[in-house]
């Protein structure tokens, strides 16, 4: 029997493995990312001043929508090829299995927008100082949209063509994350302090971190009924 | 060791098990026959604790399923219709990731599998390039690499070949004799003529 640690490790590092075997789905999520952030200043103005306004607006709605595109392909692949039946059947904690899951997709879809967004915010004209609290603040949040993703994508999984029902049930949950990201990133760009934001979207993310699991887990048992 | 009485068992308007009830002891066979959409599947599922059981219950060393769900599960090895194979991994990469759940395994151990179910030949290629009937013995040999004491198998012989058939008919006297216990849903009777080995026919 294997360890709690060496359970997460296993799984995160099939995942990884299968990711890199796809790599050019893996690195969707930053490709739509970069490509949204950069329409706006086409579609809107290139004047600096203009989009500085909108910048921190434009680059929250882009990483929540790019880390939903990356939920699809979540759970889907291995509930149907059988796996996932195989993993309520070993004897070992779904929830833990499933949270290690849900890292995986941060590490794919969250981890790489964090890095990205400094540089996609200064082609917004977003100063250096707001740096720190732009990557902060998606570090926290896309942390917790893969979390509450997750949750929707294991009840949904068993539905046919469950996409739209999945951005119905998430989106809503998520507005909090992102008001709370944006506002911190705008706070920020006013050289206010941000710590109050920062704080709440932590206090979610540990929120999600130790319920979600849970609830994942009991989803996905009933998904796997069928 | 596995008991199950008067399990009943409705999908939507369906009544599809109508009080099944058999015990298996250590070392004992059942094959579960019966037409198309009969239940078998449903059956095998419930023992497998993957459908809730709607009246009637289930134990495993006198315990009820429900109560002692992941100790059940450790004995347990499933082969369903599907494979539960990643089709980009290889054989062996497949069966490290699906083993390693349950216990330690090294590669040494699980080419020396591969090797005695003939698909040798296949331990380093990606899923995708096999043929079923090869992908079928991969999956065969995560149930004995499991080394659980109740299978529980789906159509096991499904794409496998005359001689596929009949080494896996060994491995299940193999398992048999060292006290495991195997219940199977099949079109084609299994290690016929056998001791303990019974069918249980549903209507």
């Amino acid at each position: 029997m294997p360890g709690l640690l060496q359970l997460a490790m296993l799984v995160v590092g099939r995942d990884l493995k299968l990711a890199l075997r796809h790599w050019d789905q893996a690195i969707q999520p930053l490709i739509f990312f970069v490509v949204v952030t950069t329409l706006f200043p086409l579609a809107i103005s290139p004047e600096l001043a203009e989009l500085r306004r909108i910048s921190a607006g434009v680059v929250w709605v882009a990483a929540m929508l790019a880390s939903l595109l990356a939920l699809e392909s979540l759970f889907r692949t291995d509930v149907e090829d059988g796996t996932m039946e195989q993993w309520t059947l070993a004897g070992q904690p779904l929830s833990l299995m499933l949270l290690s899951k849900t890292i995986t997709h941060w590490l794919l879809a969250g981890l790489p927008i964090v890095l990205m967004s400094p540089i996609v915010g200064t082609a917004l004209g977003m100063p250096q100082s707001a740096w720190g609290a732009l990557a902060g603040s998606l570090a926290l949040g896309t942390g917790c949209l893969s979390v509450l993703g997750a949750i929707g994508t294991a009840l949904t999984v068993a539905v046919r063509r469950g996409n739209v029902l999945l951005a119905l049930l998430v989106l809503p949950l998520e507005m909090p994350v992102l008001i709370f990201g944006a506002r911190a990133v705008d706070l920020s760009m006013h050289g206010e302090p941000v710590a109050g934001p920062l704080n709440l979207l932590a206090a979610m993310l540990l929120l999600f971190l130790s319920l979600g699991p849970f609830a994942m887990a009991s989803a996905m048992r009933i998904s796997v009924e069928n | 060791m596995l008991d199950v009485s008067d399990l009943h068992l409705w999908r939507g308007d369906r009544h599809l098990l109508k009080g099944v009830s058999f015990s298996l002891r250590a070392g004992e066979l059942l094959q579960i026959v019966g037409p198309n959409g009969v239940g078998k599947t449903s059956l095998l599922r419930c023992i497998a604790g993957l459908l809730p059981v709607e009246s009637g219950d289930i134990r495993w060393c006198n315990k009820l399923l429900a109560s002692s769900r992941d100790a059940f599960h450790q004995q347990l090895a499933y082969l369903a219709h599907v494979n539960a194979l990643k089709t980009d991994l290889t054989a062996l990469e497949n069966l490290h990731y699906a083993v390693s759940l349950r216990r330690k395994i090294t590669t040494q151990e699980t080419r020396e599998m591969l090797t005695r179910l003939q698909v040798a030949e296949c331990s380093d290629l990606p899923v995708r390039a096999m043929s079923a009937g090869q992908k079928r013995r991969v999956a065969i040999a995560r149930i004995l690499l499991t080394q659980a004491k109740l299978w529980v198998l789906d159509e096991p012989i499904t794409n496998l070949d005359v001689a596929g058939i009949q080494l896996f008919e060994r491995c299940m006297a193999e398992h048999l004799d060292g006290g495991g216990l195997v219940v199977t849903a099949a079109h084609q009777l299994l290690l016929q003529g056998r001791d303990n080995v019974r069918t249980l026919e549903l209507h």
